[in-house]
C-alpha cells in the first residue's frame, strides 16, 4: 500500500502510522522532518514551502513503487506539506512498514534522500535579520 | 509554434512572472529550448544543474518539444 499526500494543512503523524500499520507487519519505520531555527548561522523565521503540485505528487509515488519494488516493506506513506511553516512545524513524514526492520530502515532512508534530489518542492526560508 | 514555460523558485524572479511564452521551432529539442532559454536570460547559466520538466516528468535534453506540452524550469530542489 502506498499513500501519497501534498497538502497545505498541518501533517498528522499518528495518521501516518495507522496507515502503515498492519498485521503482517513487524516494525514500522518513520521519518519526521522539522523545521530548524537556523541555517548556517542565521536565525530562522519560517518557511515557505512551494511545490510543483502535480510533479511533486508524480515523484513521491515513483520513490514509493521504487520503495515497494526494492525492499521486501508492505506499506508506505509519505506526506508533504506546502506554505507557510513555522520553526518546529513538520514540512514532511515518511512511514515504512515491513516484516523485519532492516528493510524498513533501509527504504525510509532512501525515500527521505530521493525525495530530497527529486521532487519538486521548493523551500524558502525568512530570516530574522532580512 | 509558441510554447508556455513554467517557473518556480528562484527562476520565477528571473522569468519575472511564474510563466513566460517563447517562440520555438517545431521539432525543438529540450536542449534547444534550454538554449533558448538562456539566450533570452543569460543568469539561468548561474543555476547550478536547473532540469526541464515536460509533462510532469524530468526530461531528457534530446526529447522533442509539442506545442501541447507543459513544460517546466526546475532548479535544484529543496524540499523534506
Amino acid at each position: 500500500m502506498r499513500d501519497i499526500q501534498l497538502t497545505s494543512e498541518p501533517l498528522d503523524i499518528q495518521s501516518c502510522i495507522d496507515l502503515v500499520s498492519s498485521p503482517g507487519c513487524g516494525g514500522i519505520n518513520v521519518f519526521i522532518g522539522t523545521v530548524r531555527e537556523e541555517t548556517k548561522g542565521r536565525k530562522v523565521v519560517r518557511l515557505e514551502l512551494e511545490a510543483y503540485n502535480a510533479m511533486a505528487v508524480k515523484e513521491m509515488e515513483r520513490i514509493a513503487d521504487d520503495v515497494l519494488g526494492k525492499w521486501p516493506v508492505h506499506n508506505v506513506v509519505i506526506h508533504h506539506r506546502t506554505g507557510v511553516l513555522n520553526v518546529g512545524d513538520i514540512p514532511v513524514v515518511i512511514a515504512v512498514s515491513g516484516p523485519h526492520r532492516d528493510a524498513a530502515f533501509e527504504a525510509c532512508r532512501y525515500a527521505i534522500d530521493t525525495l530530497k534530489h527529486t521532487v519538486p518542492i521548493w523551500k524558502k526560508e525568512i530570516f530574522e535579520d532580512g | 509554434m509558441t510554447v508556455t514555460v513554467i517557473a518556480f523558485g528562484i527562476v520565477k524572479e528571473l522569468f519575472g512572472g511564474s510563466s513566460i511564452t517563447m517562440d520555438i521551432d517545431s521539432g525543438d529539442s529540450v536542449e534547444q529550448l534550454r538554449t533558448r532559454l538562456e539566450h533570452r536570460y543569460p543568469r539561468l547559466k548561474a543555476i547550478a544543474s536547473y532540469l526541464i520538466a515536460v509533462n510532469n516528468e524530468y526530461a531528457t535534453p534530446e526529447e522533442l518539444i509539442k506545442a501541447t506540452d507543459e513544460i517546466a524550469v526546475i532548479p535544484p530542489v529543496s524540499g523534506g
